[in-house]
């Protein structure tokens, strides 16, 4: 009774038609204690569903609060269920979908090191100028640029320049306007 | 780990040393008693529980029955079931048990030993890593570095483990946290930070439900065991707006009893071996209204095939059961009490009341369907037909306090289909992992919280095998679990699917050098009966009842006997198979039902 590879959170089943794949941009308020990447990490990787870009960093020490900025991909049905099995992580806050909630702005941070004779050095430059990258090392024969925008950017900038070794951060995400990320409402102990 | 919101502000040295901290922390929790095994990195606490007698501990035989002891206890009282083991082989033994109870959603909180904290990582002997390991297979774990924290990781713990959706919850104890003195902190000083999760339905949503509901021409209820764990409350007052609507109801594995079997709108169990009629109104209403089930596979079948023309409403209280499998049309998160009641003020402000007209030919086509009887089977005068076990165990244990555990296998689907459950809590069975060697341990964790009532595991005799060591914790606490073997030579229910799906090779499914069960018994110190001939069974069963001591029956049925109605996997409802004198030969199974499970 061998176990079938699910493709996705639809049952094993379903042979319906499989709805498209959409990109979400989720970004998760959690404690920031050990292993909590661990849970969310494996909450997408023992369900088979993808990680496109994960971030984590502290943003409030004073009480251990770390923000989680996922990029991923799936049919609704999986994305409104890794939005439920996040939320449902004890050491979680909150979870929004700014893909869902509303204009949003993401940016990427990126190094990348190009090698060549001057000829090539020059050209580099050239198209980080025209990219708005960044000169942050330089050597004879060598540039390493930093540039920082959306992922598309930097895809294309990575696309024009044909470095030799590339660094990216993964994307970091915020709302437009007075939209803020909530921490979870403290409900009352039943 | 734990969040440190609001340190602990004792200023004075405690007084206690991690060992009796966990202790208190337990008794101040209501844990009675807690089923365990010692060695080294607890000893601790083995030490400390020595010098007490608030807390009793169940010395089990292996750590995995530990777990299927807490569950059971859990599952059999509603408390949060309590388990104690060491570091290593301890905490990697109790595995299956906590994946079990994860599935299951019973709430459990172990304890784990740990190697000191300066060895953590070291490759320590007995080191192993307790919170990954465990981790995707508790609802969540902790490691306590700082005997700061240790009392409130406790207190967490079991709330985590009984609110929302309940489940299993390690918390992993290094030893000299253990030997340390540390700081007690009362349960109500401690509020988790994050996790509260909501139990109130949206009343918008209610509404949207009782419209549904009051249109229905061909209603059914779908309830499951989020009913039994809401409690029995919940369950009765499911039975009042079931009553009250006079729809039918059908139940799953895991929520029978949450509704009285003996009553006339109960059309049996749904799913893979439910009854004909629940599948085909499962299949054919117009309106589903699933309460704290989970359209598990084993009930869908066939996903495209599923229910094609009804409206769902589906209630859980775990967000992320919601439009997993099945997209339902109104989605209600709540506590199944609360949603329950808030569903029935709604039908009864509205003066809607039992829908004779509306619903007369739903009933006139459901009752077409039970003529059926798709759970007949013909008892012969030879060999013993395991239905016709079960069902004489239910007929002589009718008056009494009976509670039900089961392996995994023909006999659990036996057991649900012919023993009947009027009440919640009293069956007990792994449904979402499907755990051989469960039953028995569940059993003794029920004996243990109901020392007076009749405890009976309905077992496979390979299933029953697989924890079988624990007879000798059974004869050390006088526990008279009754271990009802239906004995058929084979891993019944794999037999059965090499039959239907797999030309009948009979693939190490032959269980092949049985121990002879009586003698096995008298080996325990226990009590050992056999039946082998129709005429025996009803002695061999009042003899069980009588003696008041551990039981093995050996109930020697028939080895060839299938289970009926079946859908196979990849079919829908109301392709259901019944069985073969009326239904004709099965036809070849598709490629693709094959490689499902
Ligand atoms: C731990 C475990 N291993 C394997 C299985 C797969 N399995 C399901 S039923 C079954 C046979 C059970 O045989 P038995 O206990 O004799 O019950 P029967 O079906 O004969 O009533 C097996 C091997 C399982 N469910 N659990
Ligand atoms: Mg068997």
């Amino acid at each position: 009774m061998a176990q079938p590879v699910p493709q996705s959170s639809q049952a094993l089943f379903s042979d319906a038609e499989q709805a498209a794949e959409e990109r979400h941009t989720i970004v998760v308020l959690v404690d920031n204690e050990p292993g909590v990447l661990a849970r969310v990490i494996g909450l997408f990787s023992g369900r088979g569903y993808n990680i496109d870009s994960l971030t984590v960093a502290e943003i409030d020490a004073a009480r251990a609060l770390s923000r989680i900025n996922i990029v991923t991909t799936g049919t609704p049905l999986v994305i409104e269920q890794i939005k439920n099995l996040l939320a449902k992580l004890v050491p979680v806050h909150s979870v929004q979908d700014l893909t869902v909630e509303g204009p949003h702005i993401e940016r990427e941070l990126s190094l990348v090191k190009v090698i060549g004779d001057r000829e090539r050095l020059v050209a580099a430059l050239r198209i980080a100028d025209f990219m708005h990258a960044r000169l942050v090392d330089s050597t004879p024969e060598s540039f390493v640029f930093e540039m920082t925008g959306t992922s598309e950017e930097i895809d294309s900038f990575i696309h024009l320049l044909e470095p030799v070794e590339v660094s990216r951060a993964g994307v970091v995400a915020i709302s437009r306007g007075r939209l803020l990320l909530k921490e979870r409402e403290q409900a009352p102990e039943p | 780990m734990t969040a440190a919101t609001a340190a602990p502000t004792a200023v004075e040295t405690p007084t206690m040393t991690g060992s009796q901290v966990v202790l208190q922390a337990l008794v101040e929790q209501g844990v009675e008693v807690i089923f365990g095994y010692p060695g080294g990195a607890v000893l601790p606490i083995y030490d400390a529980i020595f010098q007490q007698d608030r807390i009793r501990h169940i010395l089990v035989r292996h750590e995995q029955a530990a777990v299927h002891a807490a569950e059971g206890y859990a599952r059999s009282t509603g408390k949060v079931g309590c388990v104690l083991v060491t570091s290593g082989p301890g905490a990697t033994n109790t595995v299956t048990g906590l994946t079990d109870a994860l599935m299951d959603s019973v709430p459990v909180v172990c304890l784990t030993g740990q190697v000191p904290t300066h060895m953590i990582g070291n490759d320590a002997f007995q080191e192993a890593d307790t919170v990954g390991i465990t981790r995707p297979c508790t609802k969540h774990n902790y490691l306590v570095t700082d005997p700061a924290n240790l009392a409130r990781s406790i207190h967490e713990a079991f709330h985590v483990a009984r609110s929302g959706r309940p489940g299993p919850v390690v918390v992993d104890l290094p030893k000299d946290i253990l030997m340390k003195p540390a700081p007690y902190l009362a349960k109500d000083a401690v509020r988790h930070r994050t996790y509260h999760p909501p139990r109130e339905p949206e009343m918008r949503r209610i509404e949207e439900a009782v419209d549904l509901m009051a249109r229905a021409e061909r209603p059914i209820f779908y309830v499951g065991g989020g009913v039994i764990n809401a409690g029995p409350k919940a369950c009765a007052i499911l039975t009042e707006l079931v009553r009250e609507t006079g729809y039918p109801i059908t139940l799953t594995l895991m929520g029978l009893g949450a509704y009285p079997a003996s009553d006339a709108q109960f059309i049996g169990m749904l799913g893979m071996h439910g009854t004909y009629e629940a599948n085909m109104a499962m299949h054919d209403c117009d309106v589903m209204i699933n309460i704290g089930a989970r359209f598990d596979d084993r009930v869908t079948g066939r996903l495209d095939g599923f229910s094609p023309q009804s409206k769902k409403i589906h209630v859980d209280i775990d967000p992320s059961s919601i439009n997993k499998n099945v997209a339902v049309d109104v989605p209600v998160i709540g506590d199944a009490e609360r949603t329950l009641e808030a569903l029935l003020a709604a039908w009864r402000r509205r003066g809607n009341t039992v829908a004779t007209g509306r619903t007369k030919s739903w009933w006139g086509q459901i009752q077409e369907w039970q003529t059926k009887k798709s759970l007949r089977f013909r008892q012969g005068k030879d060999v013993i037909k395991p239905q016709y076990a079960i069902q004489r165990l239910y007929e002589l244990t009718r008056e009494r306090d009976v509670y039900i555990t089961t392996e995994v296998g023909q006999h659990q689907m036996w057991a649900a289909q012919h023993f009947h459950f009027d009440k919640p809590m009293h069956w007990m069975t792994s449904g979402g992992l499907g755990t051989m060697g469960y039953g028995f341990p569940a059993a003794m964790g029920v004996q243990v919280a109901h020392p007076e009532a009749l405890v009976i595991d309905i077992a496979g005799e390979a299933s029953w095998l697989m924890n079988m060591q624990e007879m000798s914790t059974c004869i050390q606490y006088r526990l008279p679990v009754k271990s009802f073997i239906l004995n058929n030579s084979y891993m019944g229910m794999v037999r059965q699917w090499q039959d239907f799906f797999h030309g009948n090779r009979h693939a190490e499914s032959y269980m092949d050098s049985l121990p002879d069960f009586v003698k096995l018994a008298e080996a325990f110190g226990a009590v050992g009966l056999r039946a082998t001939k129709p005429s025996e069974v009803d002695d061999v069963i009042k003899e069980m009842i009588k003696v008041e001591k551990t039981v093995i029956v050996d109930m020697v049925v028939d080895r060839t006997e299938n289970v009926y109605p079946m859908i196979p996997g990849g079919a829908a409802h109301n392709e259901i198979k019944l069985s073969p004198e009326e239904d004709g030969p099965h036809e070849a199974i598709s490629e693709e039902g094959m490689v499902l499970v």
